[in-house]
């Protein structure tokens, strides 16, 4: 409804001036013709006088004309002027209180108990007790009786409201016109008017304009000879009934575009549950790790465990963490199929990724790769402004011989690059499945600070060996989180308004395209 | 990450000089760690009890560090300034001292033990002093250890006493808890282990470690050789062997349910606060790789030094690494207290910190590949511009919510969603993994009442199910379906919206409306639609999903107001 109200609204702004000016153009014409007589202009509240019109009918004609562009000019102004109130108009009319008292005096007088009763009788008896025009006889045989003392006399007061009347006021003294306005004859009253000249397309003639273009003028042509009202382009258009994308999901296009522009294939991770074993042991993320906990990740109790990982595989990744190998000591703990069988919400992609690195390692000749993901992944963590339990991971991942961590900060500044983000350093950081373990942190120019976008770093040897990879291959790899990026990007603090069934639909709807590099 | 709370001008006497706090800042930067906050006590006292609280505290300043989570060598000062002192070239070595007069101390580990808490290991400082400071950064470290390798003493337990006032050999055994009693520390009388745990269980520090031993049918427990209660693992010590500033010899045993925890926390204990006091006990790291450890950095990082500057580089950061004969190979020390050094791999980031992450050549990989997007997101981008198109918007609703979500509020019964069930929820909002897009849509409608109608409302996203098919090297239980879901709600049903829609995706997606290999609907019923108001979506003759007017009772489970007709189908067939 509010919808439909809206267009309404809409349309009478960027017609309304040209629907009323259709309702006189008699009027339109004589002012016209008035301005054209004059030299320098007119005033439309002289016009409206003059023509014995309302003053609102000559603002209709001057409104419809500056409507049709250039043909008048009219500067607002405002003046001030003296006008008969209600009272001053009778008295204009019939004469002041006081003279209408004398009037109706017979010569043999009037008794006060009469004069007292006629509408005028209480203000003129004593206005013109003063001026001495009239005598009281108190003591007069039947009751006090009222006689004149004077034959003729001169009306002041309704001379002078005659005067304002007239259009005159300005005869009249200061001192003179504050008298009336105390005794309530006279106000000030302030007068909006036009002062209307010639425009430089002035004619006296106008011809009908069109709204809008029809089909009819374009097969006929004749839109070549008529004029068209001007729109009002101060209006805005009609808001479009259209649908929208989510701003985190068109931030998530835009890295995908990203990845796919520098070569990166995407994983497969549409599986939101995930082994432990895959999530972690198959990482090096040693069983006790608090990570492992039940405050930091979900649990399944149903489907509680998995089952069928690839045994010799299995059977290498107990050794390297209980026992160490691959060149490592290992954490030498006592490692539990059982720790490894539990089901989890994936607490990060890198799961999707090793079990991708592990399936490269069964190919019979190692092949260079590039891989990434965006997708969700779940953590069991206190909520706050700019956590949930569930986020999106950004991951990218390249596996080569050779590879350096000078390759690895090189490609990171290449992604960022590509977010517009040119000023990176690196920072050491610990993350059980990467050695070396970098945080990625960029020059804000708003914040002017460092801050931290990403991390980073190198798989261990314990992880890559035991899957089968060649011992000179190195993988390296980096993340971050979709929300973060995109919270900046579109200036929201708290991520509940970007993300989640209570976001405001307006947001969406408002929220403009994404191009990350600008 | 731990955070390490230290004075300031004592770490800066320590390293020798002192810094601005920007260029402290730097210096942790390059080294891995955040200088977190720049407080006192008296702050932190004001700002958690208010100002007059605060009066008369200390204002000395402190630095408040964040370390690295595998890094206990840097959770106390002396540990700190060992690590920050990057260039300082002498890195400290360790000695071990036999008593001059007596045979060493033994811990006599019993078979008692097995059951409740089976490792324990144990080391003598001998002749040390205890300043007020050393003191305090010595409890200080035994709490940050508790709380981080220990796990909050599940894995670890450490008990610190006076020689001095113990005579070895010591017995740890295990009993049940009637038949220990001791005098706990700080206590004026002797408990029995029973009571001790009702003691403590309103104890704000203590109680948070009963449940690791309550349920036991014995209590670990460390005696003397005349039969004094040395501690009680992993609860309290007891008061007569008790540490103070006089203490002179000190006896440390780590209880623990894993062996190689409670030797590096022994290690810390012993080595953190004092050097030279003790002979390394540290390993050396034997490389299976071909070619020098010098070689190996080199090639990691990506840059050529050489053998001498690698080796100059590591003792840098306290591995005191020497060139051998061959010119080629470096012996590299590892010192006791880096337990983190498992790996030739943990060497190399070392001699690439020394060098400075941010020194090291940025270089661009040559690997040559060809980029592929996933199918099934390939054509999930695709349908999400064309809903757009649709005049539909795309809502973001969260996988996890509750069971009333999926059930309850569409009118089903759980047991028919095959929904995944997650055990440790914090709160309903997380009790399952959405089986349908749906409610996630409807609760947005919800928060959005407030909008001009219609409301038009599409998501294409994962949902869980429960599932026998194989994954990719796992058989988990489950698996991801893609759905495309969409609702239309208005002040009338719109069913001839929600059924137009449909007919666009099957345009979309090139099949043609009729029955064998096009697409058509047929009537179907399901309790979360009106009744007669629901069809079976079929395409390519296989069921894929439905389309209705959702029931009345669903409109006000959801708190909305108006009619609303929803699509729902799964788009992995169209693969």
């Amino acid at each position: 409804e509010s919808h439909s109200e809206k267009q309404n609204s809409h349309y009478r702004s960027l017609f309304g001036f040209a629907v009323t000016s259709m309702a006189d153009t008699g009027l339109v014409e004589t002012l016209l013709q008035r301005v054209e007589k004059v030299d320098g202009g007119l005033d439309s509240q002289d016009v409206a006088t003059s023509l014995g019109v309302d003053h609102q009918a000559i603002v209709g004609a001057v409104k419809s004309l500056q409507a049709l562009g250039d043909v008048i000019s009219a500067e607002q102004r405002s003046s001030k002027h003296w006008e008969l109130t209600g009272e001053g108009c009778e008295i204009a009319e019939q004469g002041s209180h006081e003279a209408r008292v004398v009037s109706s005096i017979p010569e043999e007088g009037m008794p006060q108990s009469q004069l007292m009763k006629l509408a005028f009788g209480k203000v003129g008896f004593s206005k013109a007790m003063s001026n001495k025009w009239i005598r009281l006889d108190k003591g007069h045989e039947g009751g006090p009786r009222i006689f004149k003392t004077v034959e003729r006399l001169e009306d002041l007061v309704r001379d002078k409201l005659l005067l304002v009347q007239k259009g005159q006021a300005s005869q009249l003294e200061e001192k003179e016109k504050n008298e009336l306005k105390k005794r309530k004859l006279l106000s000030e009253v302030t007068v909006k008017s036009y002062w209307i000249t010639k425009g430089s397309c002035f004619s006296t003639t106008i011809t009908k304009q069109e709204t809008e273009l029809t089909p009819e003028m374009i097969a006929s042509g004749s839109w070549k000879e008529k004029k068209f009202k001007p729109y009002n382009f101060e209006a805005m258009g009609v808001a479009l009934d259209c649908g929208h994308l989510h701003p985190l999901m068109k931030v998530r296009t835009q890295f995908r575009q990203i990845f796919l522009e520098m070569g990166f294939t995407e994983m497969p991770t549409n599986n939101f549950i995930e082994s432990s074993f895959w999530n972690f042991d198959s990482l090096f993320q040693p069983q006790q790790h608090p990570a492992r906990d039940q405050h930091d990740t979900f649990f399944l109790s149903d489907p509680a465990q998995a089952h069928e990982f690839p045994q010799d595989y299995l059977e290498r990744v107990r050794k390297v963490h209980s026992e160490g190998g691959f060149g490592s000591q290992g954490y030498k703990y006592d490692w539990k199929i059982e720790e490894a069988q539990k089901n989890i919400l994936r607490t990060h992609t890198t799961a999707v990724s090793a079990r991708m690195l592990y399936k490269l390692a069964q190919q019979e000749n190692f092949t260079p790769v590039k891989y990434f993901s965006i997708d969700r992944v779940f953590r069991n963590e206190t909520l706050d402004a700019t956590h949930l339990a569930e986020f999106h991971q950004i991951e990218g991942v390249v596996a080569d011989f050779g590879l350096t961590l000078g390759d690895l900060m090189g490609i990171l500044h290449q992604f960022f690059n590509k977010l517009g983000i040119t000023k990176l350093r690196f920072k050491p950081a610990y993350n059980p499945y990467t050695e070396p373990s970098m945080e990625v942190f960029s020059y804000h120019e708003g914040l002017k600070k460092w801050v931290e976008v990403g991390n980073s770093g190198m798989f261990r040897p314990e992880m890559l060996l035991p899957m089968g990879l060649p011992e000179g291959v190195t993988v390296i790899a980096w993340g971050l989180s979709l929300e973060r990026p995109t919270m900046i990007k579109y200036g929201i603090n708290n991520i509940r308004e970007l993300v989640g069934h209570k976001v405001n639909l307006q947001m969406v709807y408002d929220s403009p395209v994404c191009r990350l590099d600008s | 990450m731990p955070t390490v709370s230290v004075k300031r001008d004592l770490l800066f006497h320590a390293l020798g000089r002192t810094y601005t706090d920007e260029e402290f800042d730097e210096l942790c930067f390059e080294f891995g760690l955040e200088l977190d906050e720049i407080t006192s006590e008296k702050d932190i006292i004001s700002r958690e009890q208010g100002d007059t609280k605060a009066e008369g505290a200390s204002d000395v300043i402190l630095y408040k560090i964040d370390v690295p989570a595998n890094r206990y060598d840097l959770l106390c000062l002396e540990g700190l300034v060992r690590g920050l002192q990057v260039f300082k070239m002498e890195a400290p070595r360790y000695r071990r001292v036999s008593p001059a007069s007596s045979e060493p101390q033994r811990l006599v580990i019993t078979e008692e033990t097995t059951a409740v808490r089976p490792h324990a290991v144990a080391a003598v400082l001998r002749n040390i002093t205890f300043t007020q400071e050393r003191y305090d950064s010595f409890i200080e470290l035994q709490e940050k250890l508790h709380q981080n390798v220990c796990r909050k003493r599940t894995l670890v337990a450490i008990g610190t006493h006076d020689l001095d006032t113990i005579s070895g050999p010591f017995t740890y055994t295990a009993k049940p808890p009637g038949d220990i009693r001791f005098k706990p520390l700080n206590q004026a009388k002797e408990y029995t282990a029973q009571e001790l745990m009702s003691l403590y269980k309103t104890d704000s520090h203590l109680r948070h470690y009963l449940h690791i031993i309550e349920d036991e049918a014995v209590y670990p427990v460390i005696y003397d050789s005349n039969g004094i209660v040395l501690s009680m693992p992993p609860i309290i010590n007891g008061d007569h062997s008790k540490i103070s500033l006089n203490t002179k010899n000190v006896f440390i045993e780590c209880t623990a349910t894993d062996l190689t925890k409670a030797k590096i926390v022994l290690d810390m204990m012993s080595f953190l606060l004092w050097e030279n006091i003790l002979e390394p006990t540290g390993q050396y790291v034997h490389s299976d790789y071909p070619h020098s450890i010098s070689d190996f950095i080199n090639r990691k990082v990506g840059i050529s030094e050489s053998t001498e500057h690698i080796a100059q580089l590591l003792t840098k950061m306290c591995l005191r690494s020497e060139v051998m004969s061959d010119g080629e190979q470096i012996e590299v020390e590892i010192p006791p207290t880096r337990s983190d050094v498992i790996h030739a791999c943990d060497i190399m980031e070392d001699a690439a910190m020394a060098y400075g992450f941010n020194n090291i050549p940025r270089t661009t990989p040559r690997t040559y590949t060809i980029a592929n997007q996933l199918p099934l997101n390939k054509l999930s981008e695709l349908l999400r511009q064309d809903l757009a198109a649709a005049g539909f918007t795309e809502a973001l609703t969260f996988a996890l919510c509750s069971q009333e979500d999926i059930a309850d509020k569409l009118l089903k019964n759980i047991s028919e969603t095959r929904a995944c069930r997650i055990s440790n929820p914090k709160t309903a909002e997380f009790q399952v993994a959405r089986t349908t897009l749906l409610s996630g849509l409807l609760k947005t409608v919800a928060a959005n009442r407030k909008m001009p109608l219609p409301l038009r409302l599409f998501e294409i996203s994962d949902v869980v199910l429960k599932d026998e098919s194989k994954g990719l090297f796992v058989y988990v239980g489950a698996r991801n379906n893609r759905r495309l879901c969409a609702v239309y709600y208005n002040k009338s049903p719109g069913f001839e919206v929600i059924h137009g829609l449909m007919d666009r995706v099957m345009q979309l997606l090139e099949i043609k409306p009729g029955q064998g290999n096009g697409y058509h609907i047929q009537a179907a019923d399901d309790s979360t639609f009106f009744p007669g108001r629901c069809a079976e979506i079929f395409a390519c003759g296989k069921s894929i999903g439905r389309l209705g007017v959702l029931h009345p009772d669903v409109i006000n489970r959801f708190e909305l107001t108006m009619p609303c007709s929803a699509l729902d189908i799964d788009i992995e067939h169209f693969l």
